[in-house]
């Protein structure tokens, strides 16, 4: 099985947020809710860089680690999903999370936020694969398709690549190696404990 | 210099080609190569438009003379003079070309987010969606934080409960329930009025709701879930949250009713310290004590100072992400974790010395009067201030307003 993975290219990315757009059309993200968001350190500074980031499906998802009601699974491809039929919205996953990825609907009193909501990488959650049941809670499910998350399908620089960690590594490493540069793999070190070295 | 072929219309537009020329004839050069590199003409700003208004690449066929209502010169005739060109300043220092991308500010991924793993801080930056909070991309602290939650917490709070617990239990069983040492008396003292009961009970109850939906926040899902099953489980924390939070409201009242009707009877006094110093709980006999002994008006002040701090990480905990960010909140949650599990531990003691710990201490709570012969084993001085209110009020049955009874001094 492969090791879905993300990487984002932030020497490509031109910040035009067209993975954000992608992914709230293809999963009827509502208002509020940004499974994936672009970042721009050094905004108009030497050094600027624009990453996208989403859930990065961690190993060892520090998320599933602090779940008190244990709603997190890993698919076979290394997916971190979570099932919203357990989860209680306690938040508990977003302050645990590196990259913000878990996101509230905000619904009921206090700090009853709703279902925790976050990318699928196109893969659904745990109901019927492509069911009405699961398109409502989870979005659409690309990969049980055979297809790649809309969002780095998508992208028009080609910054966004997602697909089996050692060769989308692969592809970063040939792109540093010809143009001579590059920022890294964000968030690698943290999701994944390695780094692309080139 | 190459003379640019510039279709030049009216003699008007003799001022923009000393503009123009420049730049056209750069371009000029380009294309046909290998006729010497010549700068701009001598007095030309060093720094130029880059788009000439007028000129090649702009019109062409179609290009729009602007009409103007003014005089203008007739083509053709006696050029005017030309305006004596100011001496354009020259900037202070001349404008460096940028460096090439390549060897610009290198920013690393890697190094960054090892350098915040290391030093603490967050990789932040800017973002175009309306929650700026998203503008955080990396914050390591969320795995300080787990290992505080999985780790820490966890086995902090297993010690301080199941430890006391374990305490009491052993307590009971080698000592057994204190009795009253002169037998009951028969006769009883009225010790807590129904308001302080009534607050006590609303505060107890609040607080065992709270510390066991609390408890089963942090391990339900190791203890509860493998027996009830996932679904069960969520439905059960679902609720305890809801109840936590909930119940949070009346806790707070209570706590503001206790601090306003028994701070008077909790501060500090001589006596405390000989109470202490005789052996406190275990001391032989009774040492003297007021309303409160030492013991308790030290648990008094910490469940006071405790419930504020955890009422208000509590509150924080309750609206995320208002008043601090995501580390202010995990910090909150550290607090509130903590101490929470400290003061159950606390008021376990509490309750088995309230119950099953001391012969005649929960009819104070319950009914509100305790026996005469507990009160004064336990609490002398308090038992010969409320006799000694007592033999005033019987010597002096109706005092005239703002008379003294005799022998008061």
């Amino acid at each position: 099985m492969a090791r879905l993975k993300f990487l984002c290219d932030a020497d490509r990315c031109i910040e035009c947020n067209a993975c954000v757009t992608a992914c709230k059309n293809e999963h009827e993200v509502p208002w509020g809710i940004n499974r994936r968001r672009v970042v721009t350190i050094n905004d108009g500074k030497p050094g600027e860089r624009s990453i996208s980031m989403a859930c990065m499906h961690c190993t060892d998802a520090p998320c599933a680690a602090v779940c008190p009601v244990s709603c997190f699974y890993t698919t076979a491809d290394a997916l971190v999903l979570h099932d919203k039929d357990l989860c209680i919205g306690c938040g508990y996953c977003f302050y645990a999370c590196p990259f913000g990825a878990p996101q509230y609907p905000r619904v009921g009193n206090f700090g009853g936020r709703g279902k925790m909501d976050k990318c699928t990488y196109c893969a659904g959650g745990p109901q019927q694969d492509n069911s009405q049941a699961e398109y409502l809670q989870y979005g659409s499910n690309r990969i049980a398709e055979g297809k790649l998350p809309l969002c780095a399908e998508m992208c028009s620089t080609k910054a966004l690549l997602a697909g089996d960690g050692e060769i989308i590594a692969s592809i970063y490493k040939e792109r540093v190696q010809r143009r001579g540069f590059g920022s890294g793999a964000w968030g690698w070190r943290t999701a994944y404990k390695e780094t692309v070295t080139i | 210099m190459t003379r640019a072929p510039l279709a030049l219309r009216a003699g008007a537009a003799f001022l923009a080609l000393a503009l123009a020329a420049a730049p056209a004839a750069a371009q000029q050069q380009q294309n046909t190569q290998g006729q010497g590199t010549q700068g701009p003409a001598g007095g030309s700003p060093e720094v130029q438009s880059v788009v000439p208004e007028v000129g090649d690449g702009r019109g062409g066929m179609n290009q729009q003379v602007p009409e103007s209502t003014e005089k203008q010169a007739p083509t053709g005739g006696e050029r005017p003079a030309p305006i004596p060109q100011q001496a354009v300043p020259t900037p202070a220092a001349p404008i460096t070309a940028p460096p090439p991308a390549t060897a610009r500010g290198t920013t690393s991924g890697d190094e960054m987010e090892l350098q915040r793993i290391l030093r603490g801080g967050v990789i932040e930056g800017q973002v175009s969606i309306p929650n700026q909070a998203a503008g955080v991309l990396v914050q390591p602290d969320g795995r300080d934080w787990r290992e505080f939650r999985n780790t820490w917490l966890f086995w902090i709070g297993a010690a301080a409960v199941l430890g006391m617990i374990a305490v009491l239990a052993a307590v009971y069983l080698v000592s057994g329930p204190k009795r009253i040492e002169a037998g009951r008396s028969g006769r009883t003292i009225q010790r807590f009025t129904a308001i302080e009961r009534v607050n006590h009970w609303m505060v107890a109850v609040s607080f065992v709701l709270l510390g066991l939906s609390g408890l089963n926040i942090t391990y339900g899902a190791s203890v509860l879930r493998p027996l009830i099953g996932p679904e069960a489980f969520t439905a059960l924390t679902y609720w305890g949250q809801a109840v936590h939070q909930y119940l949070s409201f009346p806790f707070v009242l209570g706590l503001v009713v206790m601090l306003a009707v028994w701070l008077r009877d909790n501060l500090p006094r001589k006596v405390d310290v000989a109470w202490i110093k005789a052996g406190g709980p275990i001391a032989k006999g009774h040492p003297p004590a007021g309303k409160f002994n030492a013991a308790q008006k030290a648990l008094y002040f910490f469940t006071m100072g405790g419930g504020v701090l955890v009422a208000v990480s509590g509150y924080l905990l309750m609206f995320p992400m208002t008043v601090t960010g995501v580390i202010g909140t995990q910090w909150a949650h550290v607090v509130h974790g903590l101490l929470a599990m400290v003061m159950i531990a606390a008021i376990l003691g509490h309750i088995y010395i309230g119950s099953i710990g001391m012969e005649g201490a929960f009819e104070g709570m319950s009914t509100g009067r305790v026996d005469y012969n507990w009160a004064k084993e336990h609490h002398s001085l308090w038992l010969e201030e409320e006799a000694a209110k007592a033999r005033e009020t019987v010597a002096a049955p109706r005092p005239p307003p703002g008379a003294r009874v005799a022998g008061a001094d």
